[in-house]
């Protein structure tokens, strides 16, 4: 694509290269309701491959062994689907998302035997420490790693840069500052980013995870670029949990237009989500009101169809219930807890209903 | 009337647990507490074991083995490799052990589930017993009190705690917790298959323990029959755990085809610690130091008799 650079952007030379990683078969799992079949996972690898993203993540939403009542049942288990898609790529690698105290060291070995390449390690925020037997078992079965500091937004930058360290540390090569509620503006991705930047240095890469509840998914990317990030996730038509995330074809686009390498061919890119996930998925996720009060609040975003199936089952609106989750502080994995805010909702609502049929007008 | 004396136990491992667990022992008073066992002289925890009144030593299990007078019970809150070391020398010693660590070198047990089992007389009482996860505890009950009126094909548990009560032992190998959970809600629970899932919360001020219980049931199964043993079953664990507690109602849902045909009950448990030496937030200790109490004592006190009985034939 020509560039359209207005004068005074830096050139190609002066700008490193960032590395994109496509997440559309593990966080957009999220979206369709960890449904995805054995053909669109094909489908879908085949034309990132093509279009040259170098690593594409493919596992249920809340990564290996999340097939449960609590997330919700796979269609077809992960590591089925990780190998349809290291079968239908040729360069790409194949990365799988672990949360410890959900996917275990005995799933990243049948991951790896399935073909995964790479393992990106999740933990709250403020919670690295748990994740240091899975990144060593994970460099060990000769994967290369990520991990992912889930809900970033609220813990501070210099809190955050010490929990990044405990990765690094444990053999970790790319930490991420997760955007998981969709809720930092561009400010706090810079002060998150810089401090793990000056925290790593060589020891490790730092990435950016965005999402879209506040319309931010790309610009908060590029700012996250500009503080040194150099591994960007992204999903195409942004299918993702909640409101979801940057879209990787927007990303790849505005990024050519920086004058920024990515390796993706951009044209591909817009081929792969028009031609070839737009016809699959046919519920795209949207800014709406939930998921804008999930950015707000700061409510992890894969509680957006939890909530709005217990909003059905008990009767209460689903963007109250994630007002009260968020107000609460429960963190990603806590989908349980959904259940229990509406039924306290519910009888709240009983309750006041009860008292205004007692008082008269 | 019983005049035999009381049972004399023994805590290794003088950390929180081991304190929790010795103010729990000391006021239910069955067993005689007489030793606290640690291996490092400047540790607070056998400062603290000594103003309770209690012996207390740094010379490790060496130094407990060579005392006169053995402990007929022994509380392992080390862990699993200490306890792998130990548990074979507190055998030859004839001293029944109720292990707190991950190491389950005994079966399972969860004291309102299947305590019985392991004392019972005729059978020999079982010398070691592991008392398996804070998660399991608060929620193999619960998996355990559906699974006697109807067949659970599997069962589903989320334990949360916050993130100041998971110790460095817990984080640093959290696979542990997840895979002896699964384990033991399939043998100790009743469930055909079983998987555990762990969440820290670091909220402050840091939140009371929350366990949810997902069974799946048959399409036919007896709601009420269900509801009416859950409700038994929680009267039980309420006995040695006082703060253990029903937050809703247990939810039905229809069959569904993505569950297999079944249909699924859920169930939401709060977990208030007794304020002993763990605050009340911490129930996910509580329960285990409780559990390990109820359980030590009932195995302490069959034990001896078992003893005695021994010593009688022999002479």
């Amino acid at each position: 694509m020509t560039s359209t650079e207005p004068a005074g952007v830096a050139n190609t030379a002066a700008n490193p290269p960032v590395r994109i990683i496509d997440t559309t078969l593990r966080d957009g799992s999220h979206a369709v309701s960890h449904n995805f079949t054995v053909q669109q996972v094909t489908d879908i690898s085949k034309a990132l491959d093509k279009a040259g993203v170098p690593i594409i993540e493919v596992t249920h939403g809340d990564g290996l062994a999340g097939s449960s009542f609590n997330y919700g049942f796979s269609a077809v288990r992960d590591i089925d689907l990780v190998a349809a898609a290291a079968e239908a790529v040729t360069n790409a690698k194949i990365a799988v998302l672990l949360l410890p105290g959900l996917g275990t060291v005995n799933d990243l070995h049948e991951a790896r035997a399935a073909g995964a390449g790479m393992a990106r390690v999740a933990t709250h925020s403020t919670e690295a420490d748990v994740s240091v037997q899975h990144f060593r078992a994970a460099r060990d079965l000769g994967m290369e790693t990520a991990g992912f500091l889930m809900l970033s937004h609220r813990t501070e930058p210099a809190q955050l840069a010490k929990q990044a360290r405990i990765m690094a540390d444990a053999g970790c090569q790319c930490v991420y500052v997760v955007d998981s509620a969709g809720a930092l503006l561009p400010h706090g991705v810079r002060n998150r980013v810089d401090a793990l930047v000056q925290e790593l240095g060589d020891d490790a890469m730092v990435g950016f995870h965005g999402h879209q509840n506040l319309s931010m998914g790309v610009a908060n990317s590029v700012e996250a670029y500009r503080a040194g990030a150099r591994s960007i996730d992204g999903t195409l038509r942004a299918l993702g949990a909640g409101a979801g995330n940057t879209p990787t074809e927007v990303l790849v686009t505005v990024l050519d237009a920086m004058g920024i390498a990515t390796g993706v061919d951009v044209e591909a890119a817009l081929a792969a989500a028009e031609e070839v996930l737009a016809p699959i998925v046919t519920r795209m996720p949207v800014m709406d009101r939930s998921s804008i009060v999930q950015g707000r609040y700061g409510v992890y975003n894969s509680f957006l169809l939890h909530a709005e199936r217990a909003a059905d089952r008990y009767g209460v609106p689903a963007y109250q219930i994630l007002r009260r989750v968020g107000e609460a502080g429960y963190v990603g994995g806590q989908e349980d807890m959904i259940i229990d805010v509406a039924i306290e909702l519910a009888g709240l609502q009983r309750q006041a209903a009860e008292h205004n049929e007692r008082v008269p007008a | 009337m019983d005049h035999r004396p009381r049972p004399i136990a023994a805590i290794v491992g003088p950390g929180n647990i081991g304190t929790d667990l010795l103010i729990k022992l000391q006021r239910s008073g069955t067993l005689d507490v007489r030793y606290m066992i640690g291996v490092d002289p400047a540790s607070d925890g056998l400062r603290r074991a000594r103003e309770l009144g209690v012996e207390a030593s740094a010379g490790g299990v060496d130094w407990l083995l060579d005392q006169d007078i053995l402990p007929d019970v022994v509380f392992e809150a080390t862990s699993a490799k200490a306890h792998e070391a130990n548990a074979p020398r507190y055998r030859e010693a004839g001293i029944a052990a109720v292990d707190l660590t991950p190491a389950a070198v005994g079966p399972f047990v969860c004291p309102a589930v299947n305590l019985d089992e392991h004392l019972d007389a005729g059978g020999g009482t079982t010398s070691n017993i592991n008392m398996i996860t804070c998660g399991g505890q608060a929620t193999i009950p619960i998996v355990a009190a559906v699974s006697r009126v109807t067949p659970v094909p599997y069962a589903e548990i989320v334990a949360s705690i916050s993130s100041r009560s998971a110790g460095p032992g817990t984080r640093a190998n959290i696979d542990e917790f997840t895979e002896t959970t699964s384990h033991a809600l399939q043998s100790v629970g009743g469930a055909t298959r079983g998987k555990a899932i762990i969440i820290l919360n670091p909220v402050e001020p840091p939140m009371v323990m929350r366990d949810t219980v997902f069974a799946a049931i048959g399409p036919d199964a007896d709601r009420e029959a269900i509801t009416e043993s859950i409700h038994r079953m929680v009267a039980e664990v309420q006995q040695y755990v006082p703060g253990y507690q029903l937050k809703s109602e247990p939810q039905f849902d229809d069959p569904r085809p993505d569950w297999d045909g079944n249909g699924r009950v859920a169930v939401f448990l709060e977990v208030t610690g007794n304020g002993d030496y763990l605050p009340p937030w911490a129930g996910n200790l509580d329960i285990m130091t409780a559990a390990a109490a109820r359980a030590g004592e009932q195995l302490a006190l069959a034990w001896a008799a078992t003893n005695e009985k021994e010593q009688v034939t022999t002479k």
